[in-house]
């Protein structure tokens, strides 16, 4: 692992700021609970905005757990940024000797255990709500799950961070993210809906590799951008 | 002299010159071109002469945002305010002839396609640009630091140049209905010669109207950035 490290000590770096978030997270529960129950009031208030004898549950669904895997990650990342506002941490941080792209793997990597664990609760939360059959090719559908959460984590940390200093973070944030998400939600609610029709894996394979190909690019470009959206 | 007066009198020279008559005049002369002295289409009649509007427009929509992207990658070598001021205005240029597009579109697939919209690659490519760069704009707004400003934004066109292929490659997976490049379709070309060079002539009076609008916003750029400058010096 260290040798794709720019500097010595960057990845070791990110993962003690994302150990802190991720402290700061269990402890005081607010932003989890807060997605959390987003989650669950967007599966059941979507399930009530179309008629189920025409819209079958299974059709639903795809596009119910990914509006609200995107809407309830955009609250943690939101606060990823916000905690570091008070008391001048952020500025802390910037002093402290580590590399400004391990600041950004660190949240990143907290943001991406934030995604993962709303999708765990959701996941079998709306396979009880809507009847659906999760452990039908249930390993496919974990990886578009975990493909999708670096991509949304990704975009979220950098854009979190250039917004948190901005009058409107919490109105800026989704305008400028949700455009990013799009080739995120499109192959994963795509590919979503295929695995859960029991359709062969191999099928959602194209949806996999523009997920792949997402991730792959935008970590790399984000991790290189965010040192520049940083004061000097 | 106040400041005020200093800008007032720099916008009577500038922006809405000689050369934006000549873009207006150019426009003008294309669409008498497109309307009188051009046939209209055998299938398609008279809707076929929106294409005049929507195919240029769309042109100047992906020149303009291209140029943003560049000029953000532009901004990270020199670091100099111009390149930013440059960036600002063709992003707002090309949002102006995006919405051109988005509006022009509809109402030609109206009675073509006999609906206002479809979610086929194309479309679905303009309006998801058109949404990046109102984040783009929208973002400008937000920031009131100069050099952050820049910054964000430069990297914002950049990660921009960067989503635009993925954003049509996965719309690109559902099925398609835009018409196929007419013009640049390697079988050669399918449009009467008349009809090329009034699509000739729509390009390059777009482009000549471009370049007017984001002369035009430069310059109000400019005159801003100079009354910022003039009131921090005042306090």
């Amino acid at each position: 692992m260290r040798t794709i490290a720019r500097s010595p000590g960057t990845l070791s770096a990110a993962w003690v700021i994302a150990r802190k978030d991720l402290a700061i997270e269990f402890r005081t529960r607010s932003a989890f609970l807060s997605a959390l129950v987003l989650s669950l009031l967007s599966l059941v208030i979507f399930f009530f905005a179309w008629d189920p004898t025409a819209v079958g549950p299974l059709d639903l669904a795809p596009g119910v757990l990914w509006v609200t895997f995107t809407f309830s990650g955009l609250l943690g990342m939101h606060r990823s940024f916000g905690v570091e506002a008070r008391d001048g941490a952020m500025d802390a941080l910037l002093v402290s000797p580590v590399p400004r792209e391990a600041i950004f793997i660190g949240k990143g990597l907290a943001n991406l255990v934030f995604v993962l664990g709303v999708q765990v609760i959701a996941l079998p939360a709306i396979a009880l709500f809507y009847n659906l059959p999760v452990t039908r090719s249930f390993v496919a559908l974990a990886g578009v799950m975990v493909l999708a959460a670096i991509g949304l984590a990704c975009i979220g940390t950098l854009f979190a961070g250039m917004t948190a200093n901005t009058r409107m973070a919490e109105l800026l944030l989704p305008v400028l993210a949700l455009p990013f998400f799009v080739p995120i939600v499109i192959p994963a609610a795509q590919s979503t809906a295929d695995l859960l029709a029991g359709r062969p894996v191999s099928e959602s394979f194209g949806y996999l590799r523009i997920l792949l190909a997402f991730d792959l690019v935008f970590v790399f470009a984000c991790t290189v951008a965010f040192p520049f959206t940083l004061e000097d | 002299m106040t400041s005020i007066e200093v800008g007032a009198r720099a916008s009577d020279k500038r922006g809405f010159d000689k050369f934006a008559w000549f873009a207006i005049i150019a426009v003008v002369a294309t669409y008498v071109r497109a309307i009188w002295f051009t046939p209209p289409e055998a299938l398609q009649g008279f809707a076929q002469k929106i294409m005049y509007v929507h195919v240029p427009a769309a042109w100047v929509a992906f020149l303009a945002f291209g140029m943003t992207a560049l000029a953000g990658a532009f901004w990270f070598f020199i670091r100099d305010p111009r390149v930013d001021r440059f960036a600002e205005s063709s992003a707002e240029v090309g949002v102006i002839f995006t919405t051109v597009v988005l509006i022009s579109g509809p109402i030609w697939a109206k009675p073509i396609w006999g609906t206002w919209w479809v979610w086929d690659a194309r479309l679905t490519l303009t309006l998801f640009l058109w949404f990046l760069y109102v984040g783009y704009l929208v973002l400008r707004s937000a920031v009131h630091d100069r050099e952050i400003r820049a910054r964000y934004s430069a990297i914002l066109g950049l990660l921009g140049a960067l989503l635009i292929p993925f954003i049509h490659l996965s719309v690109y997976m559902f099925r398609t209905q835009h018409p196929m490049p007419v013009i640049a379709n390697p079988a050669g070309f399918q449009m009467p010669p008349v009809m090329v060079r009034t699509f000739f002539l729509a390009f390059i009076s777009f482009t000549i109207l471009y370049v007017a609008f984001v002369r035009a916003r430069y310059a109000l750029a400019t005159e801003r950035d100079a009354l910022d400058d003039a009131a921090m010096a005042g306090h």
